[in-house]
C-alpha cells in the first residue's frame, strides 16, 4: 500500500511540473543537488560535534569504536531531520537509505584494506631482511634475531604443494567441465549436482579424508604429496564449476560451425571451444589456486611442520606458508610472531599477484 | 552409443564421461568414507553422541552437544553481522556506485574472498578483539536482560576482567563474518544485476527515487537470491576452521552466553584434537566430521536450489 502512495506523490509532483513548460525537463537521476550535498556535509559536521560533546565530554564513555558508531547513528538522525526541512517524505527516505547503504559499503571496504595491510605493518621488521626470503629455519631458534633464518622452506613448500595440486586438479576439473557442457546426458546432471554441493565442502574435511585414507589406511608419510592431494580435493569442484561457466559462454554457433565443416566433436572441442574459452579457463584455474594457497585447516591435519628445506614431495614432511604462520602466531614468541606476520604478508602478495593475473585475463575475454 | 560415431569421438566421449565418473567417485568417497568410519562410533555411543556435552576420549565420554551448539552460535553470529553488511555492499555496488567504478568494487569484493582465512583470523585476534571486548561488555551491561547477552562475571565491577569477554563465540563470529561477506555479497550482487532493465526503467519513469527502485523492483526480484546467498554463507560459516581455532579458547560445556569466554566448533575440534588423536579418538573425530559433512551438504543443496531458481524464474521479457 505504501508503495503506491509513494509513487502517487512522485507522480503528482511530476504532473504539476508538466504544467510549466520551463520545468518540463527529464529528471536527472544521478546528479547531486546542492541541497543534497549541503545536507550530507551539515549532518556529518553536526553529528560529529554533538557526539564529541556528549560522548567525550559529558559522559565518561570511551573507545574509538563506540565513538564511530555513535557518530554514524547521530549522522543518520540528523540526515533525516535536515532533509525533512525542505523535502517530501520520499526524498527523506531515499537519503536515509542512501546513507545506510554507503555506510555498510564503507565498513566492508575499510575492512578489506585494513585486514590486508595490517600484516605488512606487523611483518615489516622481518620483511626488509633479505635473508627472510633466502634462508630456512634449520638451526635457528625462535628467539634468534630476524637477521637469521627465513621462510624459504615454507615458500618452496607452498609452491611445490600448490603446483602438484594443480597438476592433479586441473585435468580432472577441466575434464569434468567439458563432460558437463560438451557431452551431457543424465550422468552429467548427477555430476553437476554433486560437484555443486562439494564446492562448499569444508576444507578441513578434505584433509581429514586424505589423512584417514592415505596416512592411516595406506601408511603413507605426512609428506608434501599428501597435502597436494588434500588441496586437489578442495580445488577440483571449484575449477570444474568455474570452467563450466567459461565453456557455457562459448556461442553454440561456433560449435555448429565446427561440426558443419566436418570436424568431429573432439576436434571441435579442441580447436574451437577450448581456444575460445581459454581466458575464462585460465581465470578458473587461478580462482582454484587462490582458494587452496591460503588454506590452513587441511595442512594442520595432513602436513608435518619442519624447519628445514625439503624439495621432495614424496619423502619427509614439508612446511608451507599458512602452517608457518599458524605455528608462529601460536608460539607466543614475539620474534617468531613477527616472522609469522612476514610470512602472512608474503602469502597476501602471492594471492594479490594471482588476483591481478585473473583480472587481466578476464578483461581480455570481455571484448570478444 | 551412437554407432556412426568416429573412433576419436568415441574415445572423447568415454574419456570425458570417465573423468566425470572419477570426480563423482572422489566426491562421493569423501562422504562415504567419513560415514563408513563414523558409523561404528555413532553405533557405540548412540544418541548420547548428540546429547553428551563433554569430550573426554580418555574416559570414553564423547559427545557433540556443546560443540554443535558452538558451531551454530558462531555461524549465526557471523550471519547476523555479515549478511546485513554484504547486503548493503551488494546494493551499493549494483545501485549506487558510479558505473565506471563498479567493476573495481566487484574486484575488491573478489579480492576479499581470495584473502586467506588465516589473515582474517590474525586481524580479528590482534586488531579487532580489544574493541570487540568493549562492545561485548557494553552489550552485556545494557542488554544483559536478553539471555544470550548474560555473562558469567560481573561486568559492572570497577576492575572487570577483560579476559572473561575474550576468545568468545561472539569474536569468532566476527572473524567468520569477514569470510561470509564476500561470498554473500557477490551472489546477491549478481542477482541484483539481473533485475530486468525494463522494470527498473518503468519504476524510474513513474517517478520512483533510487530507494523506490530498490524497494519496488530490485528487492522483490532478488528476494530468493538474498535467501540463497544467506544459506550459502551459512554453509561456509559452519565449516570455517582456522579463524575460529585461532580465536576461541576451547570449552566443552553448554554455553548459551555467546559473549563469554570459551566455545568450540566441529571443524575447530577436528583441527585442534588431531595432533594427539589415538585410534579411538580418530574415529570419534571422523564421526564428528561426518556430522559436519551432512549439515553443510543439506545447507548448501538448499542454497544452490534457491539461487538457481531465482536466476531462472521471475525475469520478464518485453
Amino acid at each position: 500500500m505504501t508503495a503506491t502512495t509513494d509513487l502517487d506523490v512522485e507522480r503528482d509532483s511530476a504532473f504539476h511540473a508538466h504544467d510549466d513548460p520551463a520545468l518540463d525537463l527529464p529528471r536527472r537521476l544521478r546528479v547531486r543537488t546542492f541541497d543534497e550535498i549541503a545536507c550530507a556535509v551539515g549532518a556529518a559536521i553536526g553529528s560529529f560535534a554533538i557526539v564529541w560533546l556528549v560522548y567525550e565530554r559529558l559522559f565518561p564513555l570511551a573507545g574509538l569504536l563506540g565513538f564511530v558508531v555513535a557518530w554514524y547513528l547521530t549522522f543518520l538522525l540528523l540526515t533525516v531531520l535536515l532533509s525533512r526541512l525542505a523535502n517530501p517524505g520520499t526524498t527523506v527516505s531515499d537519503r536515509l537509505v542512501s546513507a545506510v547503504v554507503h555506510g555498510g559499503a564503507i565498513v566492508v571496504g575499510a575492512t578489506v584494506v585494513f585486514a590486508a595491510s595490517f600484516v605488512f605493518v606487523r611483518g615489516w621488521p622481518a620483511l626488509h631482511h633479505l635473508n627472510f626470503y633466502t634462508h630456512d629455519m634449520a638451526g635457528v631458534r625462535p628467539t634468534s634475531p630476524l637477521t637469521q633464518g627465513g621462510i624459504s622452506h615454507a615458500l618452496v613448500g607452498t609452491a611445490i604443494q600448490v603446483g602438484l595440486a594443480v597438476v592433479i586438479a586441473l585435468p580432472l576439473g577441466l575434464g569434468t567441465a567439458i563432460f558437463l557442457t560438451e557431452v551431457g546426458g543424465r550422468l552429467a546432471h548427477v555430476v553437476r549436482t554433486v560437484v555443486e554441493a562439494m564446492t562448499a565442502l569444508p576444507a578441513v574435511l578434505a584433509g581429514l579424508f586424505v589423512y584417514a585414507v592415505l596416512i592411516i589406511g595406506l601408511q603413507w608419510e605426512r609428506d608434501g604429496f599428501a597435502v597436494s592431494l588434500a588441496m586437489a580435493t578442495t580445488m577440483i569442484p571449484v575449477v570444474a564449476r568455474s570452467s563450466e561457466v567459461a565453456l557455457n559462454i562459448v556461442p553454440n554457433g561456433l560449435r555448429d560451425a565446427g561440426l558443419a565443416l566436418g570436424a568431429s566433436r573432439w576436434q571441435t572441442v579442441r580447436r574451437v571451444v577450448i581456444p575460445t574459452a581459454l581466458p575464462g579457463l585460465a581465470t578458473s584455474l587461478i580462482l582454484g589456486i587462490a582458494r587452496i594457497a591460503g588454506e590452513t585447516a587441511p595442512l594442520l591435519i595432513v602436513s608435518g611442520a619442519t624447519t628445514f628445506f625439503n624439495t621432495d614431495p614424496f619423502h619427509r614432511p614439508m612446511n608451507s606458508l599458512p602452517l608457518f604462520v599458524f605455528s608462529g602466531v601460536r608460539s607466543g614468541e614475539p620474534l617468531y610472531q613477527t616472522r609469522a606476520y612476514g610470512a602472512a604478508a608474503v602469502l597476501v602478495v602471492f594471492v594479490l599477484v594471482l588476483f591481478v593475473l585473473t583480472r587481466v585475463l578476464s578483461r581480455k575475454r570481455s571484448p570478444s | 552409443m551412437d554407432p556412426g560415431l568416429a573412433p576419436a569421438d568415441r574415445v572423447f566421449r568415454y574419456g570425458a564421461r570417465g573423468i566425470g565418473l572419477v570426480v563423482l567417485a572422489i566426491t562421493l568417497a569423501i562422504g562415504g568414507f567419513l560415514g563408513y568410519q563414523g558409523v561404528p562410533t555413532l553405533h557405540r555411543y548412540g544418541l548420547s553422541f548428540f546429547t553428551e556435552s563433554r569430550w573426554l576420549p580418555n574416559r570414553d565420554i564423547i559427545g557433540l552437544a556443546s560443540v554443535l551448539l558452538g558451531t551454530f552460535e558462531v555461524a549465526l553470529i557471523a550471519l547476523v553481522i555479515g549478511i546485513p553488511l554484504a547486503f548493503l555492499t551488494a546494493l551499493y555496488i549494483s545501485e549506487y556506485a558510479p558505473a565506471q567504478l563498479r567493476s573495481l568494487f566487484v574486484g575488491v569484493i573478489d579480492l576479499m574472498a581470495a584473502i586467506p582465512a588465516i589473515i582474517y583470523g590474525l586481524w580479528a585476534l590482534f586488531v579487532l578483539e580489544p574493541h570487540a571486548i568493549d562492545v561485548a561488555r557494553w552489550l552485556n551491561q545494557n542488554l544483559g536482560w536478553i539471555p544470550i547477552f548474560r555473562s558469567n562475571t560481573d561486568a559492572d565491577a570497577a576492575n572487570w576482567a577483560r579476559s572473561s569477554f575474550s576468545s568468545s563465540a561472539f569474536i569468532a563470529g566476527i572473524a567468520v563474518s569477514m569470510m561470509v561477506i564476500p561470498l554473500a555479497c557477490s551472489v546477491m550482487r549478481s542477482v541484483f544485476a539481473e533485475t530486468p532493465d525494463a522494470e527498473r526503467e518503468a519504476a524510474i519513469s513513474l517517478g520512483a527515487t533510487r530507494f523506490g527502485v530498490i524497494r519496488l523492483v530490485v528487492l522483490p526480484f532478488g528476494r530468493r537470491g538474498i535467501i540463497g546467498a544467506t544459506m550459502l554463507a551459512f554453509g561456509r560459516a559452519l565449516g570455517e576452521t582456522i579463524a575460529v581455532l585461532l580465536i576461541i579458547s576451547p570449552a566443552f560445556e553448554i554455553n548459551f552466553h555467546v559473549l563469554s569466554v570459551g566455545t568450540m566448533t566441529v571443524s575447530a575440534l577436528i583441527a585442534d584434537q588431531f595432533g594427539e588423536a589415538s585410534k579411538s579418538q580418530l574415529s570419534a573425530l571422523l564421526a564428528a566430521g561426518f556430522v559436519l559433512f551432512l549439515i553443510t551438504l543439506v545447507v548448501n543443496t538448499i542454497a544452490a536450489v534457491l539461487v538457481n531458481r531465482s536466476r531462472s524464474g521471475a525475469a520478464t521479457e518485453i
